[in-house]
């Protein structure tokens, strides 16, 4: 369909899906097979500028937003969403520093990010601190000029392999949400290291780390924002992120229609090829229809949070939590249309159904998703004197 | 230095081809157009030129309007400028036709070299860059899948079975490269080169501004004509023989005297 993208948008996606296609789409399967970090295709990926899409002009970016991010995001994700997450997370791990960080903070981290000589990682999860970031327990204690850390980070995208990383650590543990805060580490900061790669379900090429900090001190001017400000910086910064979850899953689920409508039109059972059968065309008609549907929803709120609009956070997060159960919906259905061939490694589909599931858990479970879009629901028409009935 | 590189742009090899009504042509309604990828592997080359030797890029092409695209493919790659001639007249042209027209338009161009690939992937004839070679009056290195240029001369490696030629000509000079996506490995554009393309001067000529009859080319002027053209058969589905080994060589052999009478 004709999103009446501009001239940009639509250059935007055509060049990534072309450097998807050439360079993500030969060796997503060894990449899946071997966990291997595709830093060549960031590379590639870099030389086309393709990092700082979403950047303003003066930190090296090309000036656009959520939309531009989203755009880039989808067509990576159509080949790979392993790649793609990686991609997206180095914007994750920027936007903290964009939304909330100091004029000196854009300045000294903004240009490599978006040149993508630097991946960026952003940092909430502990063990013990999941869909409830107040369970928390990594703490900066201020000490002169600098911070102290101590504490582990778990699961996180880029870990390792990133150079920048906005993290959450308790300033004040007494004022409970509120004694939360925002610093930027920098790989080979003293007293900062990395745990085991972890072994995933899906999305195998992306590296997934811990991040240790053992008495590590960085200088105090690392702090975003103010002390306290930690849980707004990650509510706001989720607010802008999570339409780029939802671009992930339209991406994935259109490469595994394109397979399965591709599949379905060679595949001859009974004389005949099965898309001729209704049993198949149904299933394919729901998977193109729920695909759109979802496309059409990131780019609607895409382009809402991009006209600076202030009450974003319930359709953002409609933008992540749709999309991404269409995604699972889609990929499994991908997988019985091929039927056994489907379940073979041979062919893509089975790992498109197995990145999949992530989807519906990072950057928020779909039901906290379920959980904010159900409270913005009571806020909203609380407000409203009107009765419908 | 300057480099002028000849592109054409060709119907995408992912293309479904359909043969058009006359049976001679193939249907152009329907196609997703491409830079000819041999004379992507030149425009890479013409730009490691102007990376090292600070080479002037010049993107050559003739054809409809809608070459401009595949022109301004190459100057988002980061070619310096594009010249299209654009003339209703050259359609139809043979490959002697379309040389002759990009011959005189180099006749009013600076260059010491002229790139392009050693074939276009729609005709696939072979013959264009060595015929504006003929016509220029300029050595021709054929097939290059490397080239360096020193002390006013260009130096290419071509590939033979097994083995490998190096061969030098003095400039100026034409080359037409062979080789593989993974041989080149084009640079993809970036996009502020995409946004940086729309202003690079692209300039647009006719037969008149060359001084070329009309009578010298286009369809009546072609000393070869495209007489049909038809797309391969469908391929049967393959047969599994059953049996043991000596079961299946006796079937085989017997299905190749009998049926395909190949032995």
């Amino acid at each position: 369909m004709d999103y009446f993208l501009t001239e940009e948008q639509q250059m935007i996606k055509e060049i990534t899906a072309k450097i998807a296609k050439e360079k993500v789409r030969p060796v997503r399967a060894e990449l899946d097979e071997t966990e291997e970090f595709p830093w060549d295709i960031m590379k590639v990926l870099a030389q086309s500028d393709l990092f700082g899409v979403y950047l303003p002009e003066e930190y090296g970016g090309l000036g656009g937003g959520v939309l531009e991010n989203c755009l880039a995001v989808e067509e990576l994700g159509r080949e790979c969403i392993g790649v793609a997450t990686t991609y997206a997370a180095s914007g994750l791990g920027a936007y903290p520093i964009l939304l909330h960080g100091s004029e000196e903070q854009k300045q000294k981290y903004l240009p490599a990010i978006a040149s993508g000589e630097k991946l960026a990682a952003f940092a909430v999860t502990e063990a013990n601190a999941g869909s409830d970031a107040g369970g928390i327990q990594t703490t900066a204690q201020r000490d002169g000029d600098h911070y102290v850390l101590n504490g582990t980070k778990q699961w996180i995208t880029n870990g390792g392999e990133a150079e920048v990383y906005t993290i959450i650590a308790i300033t004040d543990r007494t004022k409970g949400a509120r004694g939360a805060s925002a610093f930027i580490v920098e790989k080979g900061d003293a007293g900062f290291s990395f745990g085991k790669k972890e072994q995933k379900m899906g999305i195998r090429a992306s590296a997934t780390r811990e991040l240790l900090f053992n008495d590590c001190r960085i200088p105090a001017d690392r702090l975003i924002s103010r002390e306290g400000t930690g849980f707004i910086v990650t509510m706001k910064t989720f607010d802008v992120s999570r339409p780029g979850i939802g671009a992930l899953a339209v991406g994935l689920s259109q490469g595994a229609l394109d397979i399965a409508t591709e599949y379905s039109r060679k595949r001859v059972q009974f004389g005949k090829p099965i898309i001729s059968f209704q049993a198949i065309q149904h299933i394919l008609a729901d998977m193109a229809t729920e695909t759109e549907a979802a496309r059409a929803l990131v780019y609607a709120t895409a382009r809402y949070i991009d006209s600076d609009a202030k009450d974003i956070s319930k359709y953002s997060a409609m933008a992540k939590l749709f999309p991404t159960d269409v995604a699972m919906r889609v990929t499994t259905n991908a997988v019985q249309v091929l039927g056994g061939y489907g379940y073979m490694r041979e062919y893509p589909v089975e790992k498109m159904m197995r990145d999949a599931k992530i989807l519906q858990i990072y950057e928020g479970t779909n039901q906290i998703q379920r959980n904010i879009i159900g409270q913005e629901l009571n806020k909203e028409y609380g407000r409203i004197k009107e009765t419908f009935f | 230095m300057d480099v002028i590189v000849l592109l054409k742009q060709v119907p995408d090899t992912e293309t479904k081809i359909k043969i058009d009504a006359d049976g001679k042509s193939i249907d152009t309604s329907d196609i997703k157009w491409i830079v000819n990828p041999y004379d992507e592997y030149a425009v890479e080359a013409a730009l490691r030129l102007q990376e090292s030797d600070g080479a002037m890029v010049t993107i050559l092409s003739m054809g409809p309007e809608r070459a401009v695209e595949a022109i301004r493919t190459a100057l988002a790659m980061g070619a310096d400028k594009g010249v299209l001639v654009d003339d209703p007249a050259t359609e139809g042209s043979d490959a002697l036709g379309k040389a002759k027209v990009l011959a005189a338009a180099l006749r009013s161009m600076d260059f010491d070299l002229v790139f392009c690939g050693h074939r276009a992937v729609d005709d696939d004839e072979n013959q264009v860059g060595i015929m504006v070679a003929e016509l220029t009056g300029i050595p021709h290195l054929g097939m290059a899948v490397s080239i360096e240029v020193a002390d006013g001369k260009a130096r290419i490696e071509r590939p033979l079975e097994g083995a490998k030629v190096t061969l030098e000509a003095t400039m100026p000079a034409l080359v037409t490269f062979g080789g593989a996506h993974a041989v080149w490995n084009p640079r993809y554009a970036s996009l502020p080169g995409i946004m940086k393309a729309k202003k690079k001067p692209l300039e647009q000529k006719t037969l008149a501004d060359l001084g070329v009859s009309p009578d010298e080319v286009g369809a009546q002027a072609a000393k070869m004509q495209v007489t049909s053209m038809g797309l391969p058969k469908e391929r049967q589905a393959g047969r599994v023989l059953e049996g043991d080994t000596d079961e299946k060589a006796k079937e085989l052999t017997r299905l190749l005297h009998e049926e395909a009478k190949v032995i």
